[in-house]
């Protein structure tokens, strides 16, 4: 320790005495304050993200069938012409399409509750408003709600995921999110989790593990799909060192977009599912 | 000399690449490296050549080299003599099968799905072994306990002390380099090398795009690149502090700089929409300009955040729970780490001065150079502190830059019409918040990039990790792991 000291003190990094003050963890604790976000599910992310995707009214009609600028820029395949939508599963809300088109037919509203608990439901279309999404989304169901309602453990995989998913899971738990209010908690080990939460594309070097993690949680079980890249494989569904027969085996109960998904859009998700 | 010499961020006919037979490139990288160059990359194409580029820090050149693959696929190992080279070895054969003699531990890294020798499995492949009546063998994932990426430890210990870790990767392995290949302008593909270094790697990208289609980029464009950059070091280093504090049961840490690193990426969501930078760097430039009502915005957070992290961190540093955990645990000698070649501030920590923004500056950092900072004891304590020491250089950087935006705009330059220069050969660094993050490309005579090759930092430094267990308690090794804080999906790619 003196020798650390003595080089803080040398290379002038030093500014306060380095000798413990009792009061000192009270001031950090004081100028900390309270941090939570008080009503999560009013909370709303500030304008520039890029949530619920708005196709304009005009979107799909015989301009675009020649034009197909964001067709050819999509880096997911998420747009289709014949009727015009964009998949959310697909979709890395990376903006590129909305900036390409020449008539700005494509815009993204900062609307953050984009879970589904069916894939197609997924796929938005041009008449889709964020509150006629929201209202038929999520479907809750009784038995889930009444298991799970009051305490959901989840374990997470990342089957190839980024880390971007990872770290924005890890933030639910931060002190701002703090979706342990809920009841909702990571856990470390899968015989202790009611559900897994899969990120990533599922490598095929991580799909036993996968396999294995999901044969060692308890039933009954939910499986919820974070991200872009689990639900559809994203920005990397041409690559072969993919196997997403998982996907295929087993049922799916809550897909969650984003590219990562937002701590927001997880939480509210969750809890739409939960009927909480 | 046999070599082509180049700057970071410069394209290279590869008609002037020098091209060896394998045997003379090794002497010759032999000799340059006893001379003090480093390995930045090191590999083959599928076309049956094999690249090395050697960075010589002092003097900011690169030197870049060829040979065609050996007709009996087999050439002397330098690992023996430079062991930081040991990776680029075990991966050369991995990938296309070439043998390098004498090389002592030649297993698999990623077990990628295009590799040379398809039997070889991570179930076939044996694991390091210590003999010994009361050695114990720990094995730890590829799903660990934390929401965290996958990847397998294996430690051979006797009691509670670890002799030595393996450390298997692979899991992540989603063949990247590949999908860039033949393909231009991937940035969304760059963007997921490694979701916690987007910046980083979306630079790297963009430079080097950049370089084969000689698109020059505004100051503008430059600053907002570097603002980024160093609003993601921040970010994931005032993240890291707070797991390490939590690593060590010292909550107060763990709650303080969790809610402050929310404070700086929601400030790079006001900037690009994504609180990782998803979505901002493009070739030719960036996408989302900073206005004057934002630099107001951000610059009163980033005060904010200065302020609090100088206050948690004065308050952790001197806690003696704290220290007597984070001291002379996990030590990396300079010596060792300067041989096994780490990178970033894990090698910075352990006093080795390596950085890309001053040693190899690029971009912003050629106009507004960045201090380098050292230090010396290489312990958990080291890289935590000179992760504080980087966040509020950082963030006064962030203040400068943005204070002082060029006036010359973010208009990109059309970059649809561009053609990629053919034959060539283009190499890009920057430094992330983990280190040195390269990325070079090869045009064939159409200008398609047909080799794409991507080095993270953390390539160089998960050995770095199992060396800084060596001789401690196995307790220690979270706390270990979360002061490297390596990518596995970067390692993997």
């Amino acid at each position: 320790m003196l020798r650390n000291l003595l080089h803080s003190f040398k290379s002038g990094i030093m500014q306060e005495s380095m000798f413990t003050n009792p009061l000192q963890p009270l001031k950090v604790r004081m100028n900390q304050g309270k941090q939570y976000i008080p009503d999560i599910k009013a909370a709303v992310i500030k304008p520039r993200f890029r949530g619920f995707p708005q196709p304009d009214e005009k979107a799909g009609t015989s301009f675009c069938a020649e034009c197909r600028q964001c067709i050819d820029i999509c880096p997911a395949k998420a747009i289709e012409m014949n009727p015009f939508s964009i998949d959310m599963g697909k979709c890395v809300f990376c903006g590129d399409c909305a900036r390409e088109c020449p008539q700005n037919l494509i815009s993204f509203s900062n609307f953050h509750k984009t879970a589904a608990t069916f894939r197609e439901d997924l796929k938005v279309g041009k008449s889709m408003t964020a509150e006629a999404y929201q209202a038929r989304a999520i479907t809750v169901r009784k038995d889930i709600r009444k298991l799970f309602g009051r305490s959901l453990k989840l374990r997470q995989v990342s089957a190839a995921g980024c880390n971007g998913c990872e770290m924005e899971l890890n933030a639910c738990s931060n002190v701002n999110f703090d979706m342990g209010r809920f009841g909702i908690d990571f856990v470390a080990s899968p015989r202790h989790a009611d559900g897994i939460v899969i990120t990533g594309p599922i490598s095929q070097n991580m799909a036993p593990a996968l396999e294995d993690a999901y044969q060692c949680t308890p039933d009954p079980k939910i499986v919820i799909l974070v991200g872009a890249c689990a639900i559809s494989g994203g920005i990397f569904q041409d690559s072969p060192a993919l196997n997403r027969e998982f996907l295929q085996k087993y049922p799916i109960d809550l897909y969650i977009p984003g590219c990562p998904t937002h701590p927001l859009t997880f939480i509210s998700g969750v809890c739409a599912f939960l009927g909480i | 000399m046999n070599w082509a010499k180049t700057k970071n961020g410069k394209t290279l006919a590869i008609k002037d690449i020098p091209e060896l037979s394998m045997t003379e490139l090794v002497a010759e990288i032999a000799e340059e490296c006893e001379k003090g160059s480093r390995m930045v990359l090191f590999f083959g194409t599928d076309q049956g050549k094999v690249y090395a580029v050697l960075a010589q820090d002092v003097n900011s050149r690169l030197l870049v080299a060829s040979a065609g693959f050996p007709k009996d696929r087999t050439y002397p190992s330098l690992t023996r003599d430079f062991p930081a080279l040991h990776v680029f070895e075990r991966e050369l054969h991995e990938e296309y099968g070439l043998v390098p003699d004498g090389h002592p531990w030649l297993k698999g890294i990623r077990y990628p799905f295009y590799r040379h020798h398809p039997e070889k499995t991570m179930e076939t492949c044996p694991f390091f072994r210590m003999e010994g009546d009361e050695i114990h063998e720990v094995a730890v994932g590829p799903i660990h306990a934390g929401v965290i990426e996958p990847g397998h430890f294996r430690f051979m210990c006797h009691g509670e002390k670890v002799y030595h870790l393996e450390i298997q990767l692979g899991y992540q392995h989603r063949g990247v380099e590949r999908l860039f290949c033949g393909k231009r302008f991937q940035e969304t593909l760059a963007e997921s090398i490694a979701g916690d270094s987007v910046i980083a790697h979306t630079s790297a990208y963009a430079m080097t795009m950049e370089s084969l289609g000689g698109i020059q980029i505004t100051r503008r464009a430059q600053a907002i690149r570097a603002i980024a950059l160093e609003m993601e070091r921040a970010g994931i280093h005032i993240g890291d502090l707070g797991a390490l504090a939590n690593d060590v049961a010292y909550l107060l840490g763990s709650a303080v700089y969790g809610a402050t690193r929310t404070l700086v990426i929601n400030s790079l969501l006001l900037i690009c929409g994504s609180r990782f930078g998803r979505g901002l760097i493009r070739t030719g430039g960036v996408v989302f300009d900073i206005e004057e009502d934002k630099v107001r915005e951000i610059r009163a957070t980033l005060e904010k955040v200065k302020h609090d992290v100088i206050l948690m961190s004065e308050t952790m540093f001197s806690t003696p729970s704290v220290l007597s955990r984070f001291e002379q645990t996990g030590v990396v000698e300079k010596d060792k780490a300067a041989q096994i070649g780490l990178v970033g501030p894990a090698g910075r920590a352990s006093g080795v001065p390596v950085d890309v923004r001053s040693d190899h500056a690029y971009g912003m950092y050629r106009y507004s150079p960045i201090h380098k900072m050292t230090m010396s004891s290489g312990d958990v304590f080291a890289r935590a502190y000179i992760r504080y020491m980087e966040i509020r250089q950082s963030l006064n950087y962030v203040m400068e830059q943005i204070s002082h935006l060029p006036a010359d705009g973010t208009e990109r330059s059309p970059v649809s019409d561009i053609r990629l220069a053919p034959d060539s050969f283009a190499v890009s660094m920057t430094e992330g918040w983990r280190g040195e993050t390269v990325h070079a490309a090869i045009t064939d005579s159409q200008g398609k990039p047909v080799r794409y090759k991507i080095k993270d930092p953390s390539f160089h430094n998960w050995f770095g990790l199992a060396q800084a267990v060596r001789g401690n308690g196995i307790s220690d090794f979270p706390l270990c792991n979360k002061s490297f804080n390596l990518s596995y999906c970067g390692n993997d790619l």
